[in-house]
């Protein structure tokens, strides 16, 4: 196992790399999860809205 | 004919888009996540050391599969920008937006990846490169596109100016691809081409394979998720939003 981590002096270079895509790939699902929550609160919100004026969604609400 | 052309508009009216989209995008993230497990395993458990470079090599399953997939998103990215400019098309408008941070993400990691693997190689994990040069201006490119984007508040305005910079930019693409043709520096030229067969063991290249496809798969899904938000975001107000919304209320 030691060996294989160490990438025959490697190691740092292999687990460098995959490490950090690891990191961004995971922080893109992330955010893109935060900001779907966050859509998702707004049009809550949005539907509240209309459904308690009963009218139309006006153009600038 | 007459019916290909309904269906085609059919996909891009933004609901059907949306609700396609949606069912389409979970696939191809399961999709992505198996091959991602299987091109690893293969790449470093069944792939033996390299007989010049040792284990350093392994960083290719990465690196080039987000090479390719920088060049191929851009493309994509200009495609779909050009379709909005010329069509009106709002659902391709979209989709070149949603895939730019994907795009510009993965022309990161093989700038990343590529100097990490340089170091061991070369010695440096920089040098100005024609090909790591022309890499590093599809960076600028992309995050260019997405400020552009960002900077202009009308929204037809700035799906139009950030097309354009789209366009103006895939120029680079070829120049990245043969950059290793026609300057002969640093960068080695290209170990699989379309015409020849490739120049690596059979283990080595299924795992590249591998990795290629599990990122193909990764951008699709996310790209698509991140599209259905876009839509939403724009389309806010319009009854089908409001509809799948209080479906879910």
């Amino acid at each position: 196992m030691i060996e294989f981590l160490a990438m025959g002096g490697h190691g740092p270079y292999v687990w460098g790399s995959y490490g950090v895509a690891l990191v961004v790939l995971v922080a893109e699902l992330v955010l893109l999860s935060r900001r779907r929550t966050a859509m998702n609160r707004r049009l809550a919100r949005l539907a509240r809205l209309n459904r308690e004026n009963g009218a139309e969604p006006s153009p600038d609400s | 004919m007459a019916e290909q052309r309904v269906q085609w508009f059919k996909f891009a009216s933004p609901p059907n888009f949306y609700d396609l989209a949606g069912r389409l995008a979970p696939w191809f993230g399961g999709l992505a996540a198996i091959l991602f497990v299987v091109g690893l395993y293969v790449g470093f458990v069944l792939a033996p050391p390299d007989y010049q470079q040792g284990n350093s090599y392994r960083i290719m399953f990465i690196h080039v599969p987000t090479a390719w997939m920088s060049m191929f998103l851009y493309v994509l990215m200009a495609v779909y920008a050009a379709i909005g400019l010329i069509w009106r098309v709002k659902t391709a408008e979209v989709m070149a937006k949603a895939i730019a941070p994907t795009g510009a993400l993965f022309t990161f990691l093989a700038l990343w990846t590529g100097a990490l693997w340089g170091k061991p190689t070369w010695g440096t994990y920089w040098v100005w490169d024609a090909r790591l040069t022309s890499e590093l201006i599809l960076l600028f490119l992309y995050l260019g596109y997405m400020a552009l984007h960002a900077a202009i508040e009308d929204r037809q305005r700035a799906a139009n100016a950030s097309a354009i910079l789209a366009l103006a930019g895939v120029v680079n693409v070829p120049i990245i691809y043969f950059s290793v043709v026609w300057w002969n520096t640093l960068h080695q030229g290209a170990s699989i081409t379309v015409t020849s067969a490739p120049t690596m063991e059979t283990v080595m290249f299924s795992a590249l394979m591998l990795m290629t496809f599990a990122c193909w798969m990764y951008a699709i899904a996310v790209v698509l998720w991140r599209a259905r938000l876009e839509l939403l975001e724009r389309e806010r107000r319009a009854a089908w939003v409001l509809e799948r919304m209080g479906e879910k209320a």
